[in-house]
């Protein structure tokens, strides 16, 4: 691992006010020693990928408990690419159901961590796929 | 790609590109810095600094809202208006908006383009850190005129962190014409950004202290605008009356008072004619960053302190002194580098050692270091 700071933007997009699970997330990256952009509660995707560009991040955490991931990533995902944000990996938490997740992992996301993940997994797969994107 | 060039043209993703680069201090960072050099020194940096959770960061939203739209940039329309009547004394050509639009920042209506640099902490064990400061200023979103950073302290100890001078250099030569800064929560001695920043804004609010922390070194004293925000709070009569003791001690002015029945007038400093135009007195300012309300009167503040530095000399004096700071330390760490280069092999660590069994004292270690380095030439 090279010392390279990871930046990471958590948001959570959509209309839910359950933010405990970015928090935690949040905090758990923060102690793997990455930086973490928290935005807060209600972003719609244009001011996350707004938020990417302007921070260069090299991860977008979504945050979705409301059920409406199939319409908000899909938006993200697109929006960072018109940015010119291709290498920017995604990931998401939060409650997303089973049949999902294949579609959603197909569409470029790289994790999808409901509750009970143990924080070591997603940040060693953020780390992995960030350093494999730009080292 | 050229990133110099990029951030010429505007283009945003390079921008950012270009910061992280810059905030990381590679190669490519430190030419794009000395291509953009010449570009920079245009725009006006408005340091604003104060204690953890007295609202810096909602402060900076509106300000930053308040100077992308100057007649409805605040969310709080009836006050702002009858605030602006009242300050509009001239002739008025009769048009409600012309009215309004006196209480705009005095270098003109125009949307200024703002940037914005917001410093969070770095963890000192792991290193890591949250940037939380994007979570107040939602309001600025979907403005192609505004630009936010957030950066952590990376180690840095006064309250910004030791890239944050070269981030700014980049948003200036971008083209952005007021950059606000804001340090991490600053408790007493966080005082960098005073060496950085045109203009100081010391943020406090009700209930921090009492008038010992106000007669303190440090903060205040690097105050040019000082902000009592969240005034709709009980205690703000008492932080404004400590703020005002402890200002009238640093530049007495003449004032009458009431003191055991008998009327006592203090004259004040003595001053020369001119010593009023050349010294500034801080104002003391009343906001509520919740609402907006006293945002027009920061910015005029601000406009202010930047009309009374470049008529009094003090902007490039300011300049100076902050190219000074860069240039010693730049200096000071180039010389510590190349010096212990040259060093020969294992002299460092044998003196290092001769130190930690107590042969020789540290500052005995640093003539032997220096004198054999001397020698060997």
């Amino acid at each position: 691992m090279s010392d390279r700071k990871i930046r990471v933007l958590i948001a959570k997009p959509g209309l839910d006010g359950h933010d405990r699970g970015a928090k935690v997330v949040a905090r758990a990256l923060r102690d793997a020693g990455m930086e973490v952009i928290y935005t807060g509660l209600r972003q719609t995707p244009e001011m996350i990928a707004e938020a990417a560009l302007q921070e260069d991040v090299d991860a977008v955490g979504l945050s979705i408990l409301s059920g409406a991931h199939m319409a908000l990533v899909p938006r993200v995902l697109e929006l960072l690419k018109a940015n010119g944000q291709d290498r920017v990996r995604v990931f998401l938490g939060g409650i997303v159901p089973d049949e999902d997740v294949p579609l959603l992992l197909k569409m470029g996301v790289i994790g999808i961590y409901g509750p009970g993940t143990l924080s070591d997994t997603y940040v060693n797969d953020i780390r992995k796929t960030v350093m494999a994107a730009q080292p | 790609m050229d990133l110099s060039q990029g951030v010429l043209a505007g283009d945003r993703l390079t921008l950012a590109r270009t910061l992280s680069q810059v905030e990381n201090g590679t190669d490519e960072g430190k030419l794009a810095l000395s291509e953009l050099f010449s570009h920079t020194g245009k725009a006006h940096l408005v340091g604003v600094t104060g204690a953890s959770g007295t609202g810096k960061s909602s402060l900076v939203n509106q300000l930053a809202r308040y100077y992308r739209n100057p007649v409805k940039g605040v969310s709080e329309p009836a006050k702002v208006a009858s605030i602006s009547t009242k300050r509009a004394s001239g002739p008025a050509k009769g048009a409600s908006i012309s009215t309004e639009r006196a209480s705009g920042p005095s270098q003109g209506v125009e949307p200024r383009r703002v940037a914005i640099v917001a410093v969070d902490p770095t963890s000192p064990f792991t290193g890591g850190a949250i940037l939380g400061d994007r979570i107040r200023m939602r309001d600025l979103a979907g403005d192609s005129g505004v630009f936010i950073r957030s950066m952590a302290t990376r180690g840095s100890l006064g309250g910004i962190a030791s890239a944050t001078a070269a981030v700014v250099q980049v948003l200036d030569a971008a083209g952005y014409d007021l950059i606000l800064i804001e340090t991490v929560g600053a408790g007493q001695s966080e005082v960098d950004i005073a060496r950085l920043a045109h203009t100081t804004i010391v943020v406090e609010a009700p209930g921090l202290g009492d008038d010992i922390q106000a007669i303190k070194a440090g903060i205040l004293e690097i105050a040019d605008v000082l902000v009592v925000n969240k005034a709709d709070l009980p205690g703000v009569e008492n932080t404004e009356r400590a703020l005002r003791g402890s200002l009238n001690l640093a530049h007495p002015l003449p004032h009458r008072f009431m003191h055991h029945g008998k009327l006592e007038v203090v004259s004040g400093q003595p001053m020369s004619p001119d010593a009023s135009e050349t010294i500034w007195v801080p104002p003391i300012l009343r906001t509520v960053a919740l609402d907006g309300t006293g945002i027009p009167k920061l910015a005029d503040a601000i406009a202010n302190h930047r009309a009374h530095l470049e008529a009094t000399g003090g902007w490039e004096q300011r300049e100076r002194g902050r190219l000074q700071t860069e240039l010693d330390l730049l200096l000071t760490n180039r010389l510590v580098e190349s010096f212990r280069a040259r060093l020969p092999a294992g002299a460092y660590e044998r003196v290092l050692v001769d130190m930690q069994e107590r042969r020789i004292s540290p500052s005995q270690a640093v003539e032997k270091l220096v004198d054999g380095a001397r020698d060997m030439k």
